[in-house]
């Protein structure tokens, strides 16, 4: 005789999470059973351990952990569920890892429609699905309401590094190019259209996305010639290219009129007194890479969906102060500094 | 993007870079005092400086609201959101600006104090509506171009009847400014003026002009955009060169001689200039500033709340004040790049993305004449 765990299923159109989803009882059994297993369904979390144990072929791991907090959950062109996938899957597939599995773990704010939770489970397992990442284990937490922000994501990934791939921020030389796959800045500026509830005459979509099979084809092409490969999310590619500037040892020097840049991006960094070199993406990688191998590697990557905008947009160079400078598309050249904190609007 | 990136085209500044070669007399050198911070903005971020001869020099002046309030109105605020607990409303980059004791808007909001960045004033009165039961402050601060805005805010929240809205007035006026530069005792040496441009927008170009006519001292009412700079320095260029000395409107597709009469009316139906205020850098300079009329005094801040003049002084060694004034220059600052940073402002001068040092910090520090 089967025996029904729960009294009633799990009301997903108008119920809301609370304290017991996170008590470790039955409550969370039944959330965990009818959300997240249903929808990330695969053989490793079926077995309903702490752990996810399984084998992998001898070679080079690589770990990586992100946090998701944002506001608003949803957003033009996607949301936290799909945004901690493909946030850790980047991560991974920065170091030119093949990605292999991830954990996930949800902290729930009291009241959080479970139909809310639910989209956001739907878009993590669909997200998970097309990348190839299936969630292995994870941890569910309710804190009290007032505590969080509807819903806080922490993904963990592991992924295989392929032989003869070396690539670490340090290994930036003068002389070598830096590449860009495709428009900066239509993530960050999707996101404050959504928070401010601005309305501009085109809509501004998130180019949220995982990366990692334009890695994946971009390391086949040229194993041994891309040397970083970074995602320039928050702080945007000015950071980015700051870090890797820094850790390296070296300077770099970019041409603005060749960094890609949608006009509608553009228009609203204008009216909002941003500077889009510091507003963030999340389908974009910068790849440094040697000279030789540039042309090949951009033909490559503007054969990928998420690549076909790829340009060289500068070259590594030397200098004892590790700085980035910018010519600009007017005809002078600038530093392009670190970011302090946000970037406030100025005020007139 | 039409009307912004035209303003920004190599090809012309190319030309204009070559007129400007052409039309300088090189045995004169000229010192051009850009008066907004917009203008010193625009001049880093775009490398204008490398696209001008080596005897045009930019002299960065005091048109940077947050740049000019002194600390002792942002201990004020401060001291607005802990005794009285009320929420504070500001403009974003005042949040970062350094106030007596090494702290700051941004710090006294992390201890607890209810501040809030806003974008506009209408944002200020929706909080006030969505919270009666609270004190709302908007902390007002700008030069004339943020100034009707203010006057709006406070002639709708007498429509309306709110009585939890109050604003903390620091608005000051451009032409005073000017005026103190050019009668410091020991003038600064500047030839001419790039002219407010925003700012014009709403008074116009006609207060400049007797100063033009007083001081001998051109000016060209400058846009923002590096284009406008650019040709905003030939048309002074030529003024110096020819002995001529007039107020001239480059920024003409935005400004008129009389400039926009309505929000004047406004501004001087809710405000009235105070006798003297304290400005950062310059002291205190005589019928320089704004405070509201007696008959909007339900609205004003200072009269609502104990809100005591303090005196606060300086970091010991910076050099805002002097650069403010354009008698000197950010390099010339010993704290610059050493203990003074954007991410540890000891000076205003530092902190807003319009302000001398930030400008030159984040976008030029390598260059050496500037």
């Amino acid at each position: 005789m089967s025996m029904k765990p729960y009294t009633s299923k799990l009301d997903l159109s108008t119920g809301n999470v609370d304290l017991s989803h996170g008590g470790g009882g039955r409550a969370m059994a039944q959330l965990i059973d009818e959300l997240f297993i249903k929808h990330f369904d695969n053989d490793l979390l079926r077995q309903g351990n702490d752990q996810a144990m399984f084998t992998t072929k001898a070679g080079r791991l690589v770990i990586s952990t992100d946090g998701h907090v944002i506001s608003p959950l949803f957003f033009p062109g996607g949301d936290i569920g799909s945004l901690a996938v493909y946030g850790t899957v980047n991560d991974v597939a920065m170091s030119g890892a093949k990605p292999l599995y991830l954990a996930a773990g949800f902290i729930l704010e009291e009241g959080l429609p479970l139909a809310d939770l639910e989209r956001i489970v739907i878009s993590m397992a669909t997200a998970s699905h097309t990348t190839g990442t299936p969630i292995v284990t994870g941890d569910t937490k309710v804190v009290e309401r007032g505590k969080g922000d509807g819903v806080f994501i922490t993904t963990t990934g592991i992924g295989l590094v392929p032989e003869r791939v070396n690539i670490s921020s340090n290994r930036a030389r003068p002389g070598y190019s830096i590449l860009i796959n495709g428009s900066i800045g239509d993530h960050g500026i999707a996101i404050m259209a959504g928070r401010e509830n601005l309305q501009f005459g085109t809509s501004i979509v998130s180019d949220s996305a995982a990366l990692n099979t334009l890695v994946e084809v971009m390391v086949a092409a040229a194993p041994a010639d891309i040397y970083c490969l970074r995602d320039p999310t928050r702080g945007g590619l000015a950071t980015t290219l700051n870090e890797l500037a820094q850790q390296s040892g070296v300077g770099m020097l970019i041409d603005e009129a060749s960094i890609p840049m949608k006009p509608e991006v553009k228009a609203a960094c204008e009216i909002l007194g941003l500077d889009p070199l510091y507003v963030a993406n999340e389908g974009k990688l910068v790849c440094i890479c040697s000279a030789s191998a540039t042309d090949r590697l951009l033909a490559i990557m503007r054969q990928h969906p998420l690549g076909q905008d790829a340009m060289k947009i500068g070259v590594v160079i030397e200098d004892k102060h590790r700085l980035v400078q910018m010519t600009t598309a007017f005809g002078g050249r600038r530093i392009v500094d670190w970011p302090v904190g946000e970037q406030l609007p100025r005020i007139c | 993007m039409k009307y912004i990136s035209e303003f920004r085209r190599q090809d012309l500044a190319k030309l204009l870079a070559q007129t400007i070669a052409q039309t300088v007399d090189p045995k004169h050198h000229y010192r051009l005092m850009e008066f907004c911070g917009g203008h010193t903005h625009a001049i880093f971020r775009y490398g204008v400086q490398d696209l001008m001869p080596s005897n045009v020099e930019f002299i960065h002046g005091p048109g940077c609201p947050v740049c000019v309030l002194p600390i002792g109105r942002i201990d004020n605020a401060i001291q607005l959101v802990e005794r009285h607990d009320v929420i504070l409303c500001t403009y974003a980059d005042l949040m970062r600006v350094p106030a007596t004791g090494r702290t700051n808007l941004l710090k006294a909001k992390a201890a607890g104090g209810d501040i809030r960045m806003v974008y506009s004033t209408q944002d200020v009165l929706k909080i006030a509506r969505d919270n009666p039961h609270r004190q709302v402050v908007f902390f007002a601060i700008g030069f004339e171009t943020t100034t009707p805005a203010s006057a709006v805010a406070i002639k709708v929240a007498q429509a309306e009847g709110l009585t939890n809205f109050s604003v903390f007035c620091n608005h000051v006026l451009t032409p005073s400014a000017m005026q103190a530069i050019l009668d410091a005792p020991e003038p600064v040496a500047i030839d001419a003026f790039l002219g407010p441009s925003h700012v014009s927008s709403v008074i116009g170009s006609k207060p400049y002009e007797t100063f033009a006519d007083h001081y001998a001292k051109p000016i060209v009412i400058a846009g923002f955009e590096p284009l406008d700079v650019m040709q905003s320095a030939l048309m002074l260029i030529r003024q110096i060169n020819e002995g001529r000395h007039e107020v001239e409107n480059e920024y003409s597709r935005a400004v008129t001689r009389d400039g926009n009469l309505k929000a004047q009316g406004l501004v001087n139906e809710v405000f009235e200039r105070r006798p003297q205020f304290e400005w950062r850098g310059l002291g205190l300079i005589p019928n320089s500033a704004l405070k509201l009329k007696a008959e909007y005094a339900a609205f004003d801040a200072e009269r609502r709340f104990e809100m005591p003049a303090i005196q606060a002084s300086e970091v010991k060694g910076c050099e805002c004040p002097a650069i403010l004034r354009g008698a000197k220059k950010p390099k010339d600052c010993k704290l610059l790049g050493t203990v003074c940073t954007p991410e540890n402002p000891m000076g205003s001068c530092m902190v807003s993305s319009e302000g001398a040092c930030a400008a030159y910090w984040s976008y030029g520090r390598l260059r050496e004449n500037n």
